[in-house]
């Protein structure tokens, strides 16, 4: 057995004039949570329909395990795509049991495997209905059921969160990591930041069809500068100048917060601000996910 | 790790046959399919038991008061001879003319052979006027005859025997009025059935396409296996529906004699009917799933299709209003040999009777060597445009990208 990493490996794609993607490269490892972050437009859908087949790249390649993927391997992947879709006129059950099995289960399995997810995603009361007779919530989970039926060993969602209520989160969230712990790899884009940084082992940010970070979370805050927040009440302004690499950001109150560019001691920060009086706070912030990306985008634009 | 927890192969005949089997499903569960077949079925057969109760009688009856009763036999012979069919009784005057009032006679023939009055309630129908006229001149020319000391039989026997001897060049096919009749309603029927069938397959592409359901079933199934997949299932069932309708409706003109032609010309008439159904439909729906392809509403697979349509319907006009009349028309013959209209046409003539071997076999070998490039051009099509949503993807731009 392979690493089993899905590998997104210099994928270009123009459509016309216009460059979708511009040899976007990442991997997503067996057992992780990937989020895939990015403006509307970045190129996020497109990447995903690349893995899946539905498009096809102009160059670049979609592996598997180590191999590139084909058909075969492809109805190995649990796809949510963004247009949400199914038949609106086909009874729930016999919906994901007709998935399943286009997927190659045989009717026994596929028939179990509906129960089973109908169950688990909180709709088994409505395997008769009609699709279109639906809540739009149910409507979802009825979705992220169609790509969880085949028992697929690649989970590729596109905007799973996207219109759920905080409970459907909540499940969606719940099984996202219970089929990474499973040791697939799962990717989902999101524009909720939060959730990402909650729930993802790592991250990539697409900006105009380039990756432009990729890496943990703190991995990505390890490359920008380091915040701090230190509340000395006494301090007089300018308390900070003789040290080098650290510039005052903002004063909060008593608070001043400060910015040390990489590689500055924060000991040093310390010292001048004991020596000023008392010291009631001196602490590390850790910028959130949404500050990390609303910087990597600002920058890129100003480049 | 992860490991395979089933067998993800799937062959190519597996994803069309599950396709199909969703079609197939999805139809005969519907129930605008249901009601429209068990209408069709019962106006078939409410037709022929109606055409059983109008054709069964005759055209007309007459009665004849007792005095010149002897008449009634010669006239039902001049009406034959005519092309008619009378019915004759005996009655008194006074009642007989209770009967033409209450409309249970349609004439009733008084006076004797020299003088013959004809008594109808209100007006006579044109054929009876003619029959009873010819039945009275040749009482006169009887009576001539006798007065001349001739033998009144002997010479109607001579005249009789004295006809033309025809000399045909080419020997032309004895067209039965039944199997015309025959014609026209597997024409009908094969018209019907590939407009509506066909449409269903548009229909069944844009819904995918306006649901966006295609691009998960895209994900794991090639486009040419969701579009044949789809064009076998609607087939299919529209192929039951063809030999359900066209065989209870044969049998059940059989059954009550209003079809007097040979069981094996009515299963010959089926068959052709079913071939035909089968060419005609995968030749169209194929170009109606590739049109259909390109738009992404409902409302715009009317407006795509028809170009494909037009062809379908002008086929079937051509063929309802000349082959009754004139089922040896040189032009419609030419036609039921090109691809385009043989599914409507060649059908029609066929039922009709007295198509050469070599012009069934060329228009079917015809339809037969352009399906696999229909096919071709129909998947090309399909699967550059399924999944472009939005506005109406150009044939040109669906054609030209790979």
């Amino acid at each position: 057995m392979g690493d089993a990493r899905l590998e997104i490996d210099r994928v270009s794609k123009r459509y016309g004039d216009v460059v979708a993607l511009r040899e976007t490269t990442f991997d997503v490892r067996a057992g992780e949570l990937f989020g895939f972050v990015g403006s509307n437009g970045a190129g996020k859908t497109t990447t995903m329909r690349i893995a899946l087949g539905v498009l096809a790249a102009d160059s670049g390649e979609v592996r598997w395990d180590g191999t590139p993927i084909t058909l075969d391997t492809r109805r190995r992947i649990g796809y949510m795509p963004e247009e949400r879709g199914l038949y609106p006129k086909m009874k729930v059950g016999e919906q994901l049991v007709y998935l399943a099995r286009l997927h190659g289960l045989s009717a026994s399995d596929a028939e179990r495997s509906m129960l089973d997810w109908t169950e688990r995603l909180g709709v088994d009361g409505r395997r008769g209905d009609d699709v279109q007779n639906l809540s739009l919530g149910n409507q979802q989970r009825v979705q992220l059921a169609a790509a969880l039926v085949h028992n697929p060993d690649i989970l590729v969602l596109d905007e799973p969160f996207s219109g759920l209520d905080p409970i459907a989160v909540e499940v969606m969230s719940k099984v996202l990591l219970e089929k990474a712990a499973e040791g697939i790899p799962v990717v989902f884009s999101s524009h909720q930041l939060e959730l990402v940084e909650r729930l993802c082992d790592r991250v990539g940010i697409i900006r105009g069809g380039e990756m432009v970070a990729v890496g943990t979370v703190d991995e990505l805050r390890s490359g920008g500068a380091v915040e701090m927040v230190v509340d000395a009440p006494r301090a007089q302004p300018g308390w900070t100048d003789g040290i080098a690499g650290v510039t005052v950001r903002s004063h909060d109150g008593s608070r001043t917060i400060l910015e040390l560019t990489n590689g500055v001691d924060d000991q040093a920060v310390l010292t001048a601000a004991l020596a000023t009086g008392p010291v009631h706070e001196f602490s590390r912030r850790r910028p959130s996910l949404t500050e990390l990306y609303r910087n990597v985008v600002t920058q890129e634009d100003k480049a | 790790m992860t490991t395979p927890g089933h067998d993800v192969r799937l062959s190519s005949w597996d994803a069309v046959r599950l396709v199909a089997g969703r079609e197939v499903r999805t139809k005969l569960r519907s129930k605008a399919f249901l009601i429209a077949t068990a209408a069709t079925l019962i106006l078939l057969i409410g037709f022929a038991l109606v055409m059983k109760f109008i054709g069964g009688g005759s055209d007309a009856t007459v009665g004849f008061a007792p005095g010149n009763d002897a008449l009634a036999q010669p006239l039902e012979a001049v009406a034959r001879s005519l092309g008619e069919t009378i019915d004759t009784r005996e009655v008194s005057e006074d009642e007989g003319r209770a009967q033409v009032a209450d409309e249970s006679l349609d004439a009733l023939v008084v006076g004797s052979a020299d003088s013959l009055r004809v008594v109808v309630k209100k007006d006579i129908d044109d054929s009876l006027r003619n029959s009873l006229n010819v039945l009275a001149s040749q009482l006169a020319l009887n009576q001539e005859i006798a007065e001349l000391g001739g033998d009144p039989a002997q010479v109607s026997a001579a005249v009789a025997d004295a006809t033309v001897q025809v000399e045909p060049l080419e020997e032309p096919f004895p067209y039965d009025g039944q199997q015309l009749f025959l014609g026209i309603v597997a024409g009908i029927l094969i018209y019907m059935s590939l407009l509506l069938n066909g449409q269903l397959v548009a229909q069944g592409v844009v819904e995918e396409k306006a649901s966006r359901v295609v691009e998960l079933l895209l994900s794991t199934i090639r486009p040419w296996q969701l579009m044949l997949g789809k064009v076998l299932g609607i087939g299919l069932v529209g192929l039951i529906q063809m030999v359900v309708i066209g065989g209870v409706g044969i049998a059940a003109a059989l059954a009550l004699d209003v079809l007097t032609i040979s069981v094996s010309t009515a299963v010959g008439t089926v068959i052709w009917l079913v071939v035909w159904y089968l060419l005609g439909f995968l030749m169209y729906s194929l170009l109606f799933a590739g049109l259909g392809a390109l738009v992404s509403r409902q409302e715009d697979v009317g407006g795509v299709v028809s170009p494909a349509l037009m062809f379908v319907i002008v086929g079937y006009v051509i063929g309802i209003s000349v082959l009754p009349s004139d089922p040896d028309n040189a032009m419609v013959e030419g036609l039921s040999l090109l691809p385009v209209f043989a599914p409507t046409v060649m059908p029609m003539r066929l039922a009709m009777g007295g198509v050469p071997t070599w012009q069934a076999a060329l228009s079917v070998g015809l339809v037969v060597i352009l399906i696999p490039a229909l096919v071709w051009l129909a998947g090309r099509i399909y699967s550059n445009a399924v999944m472009r949503s939005g506005a109406r993807v150009k044939l040109k731009d669906a054609l030209r990208s790979a």
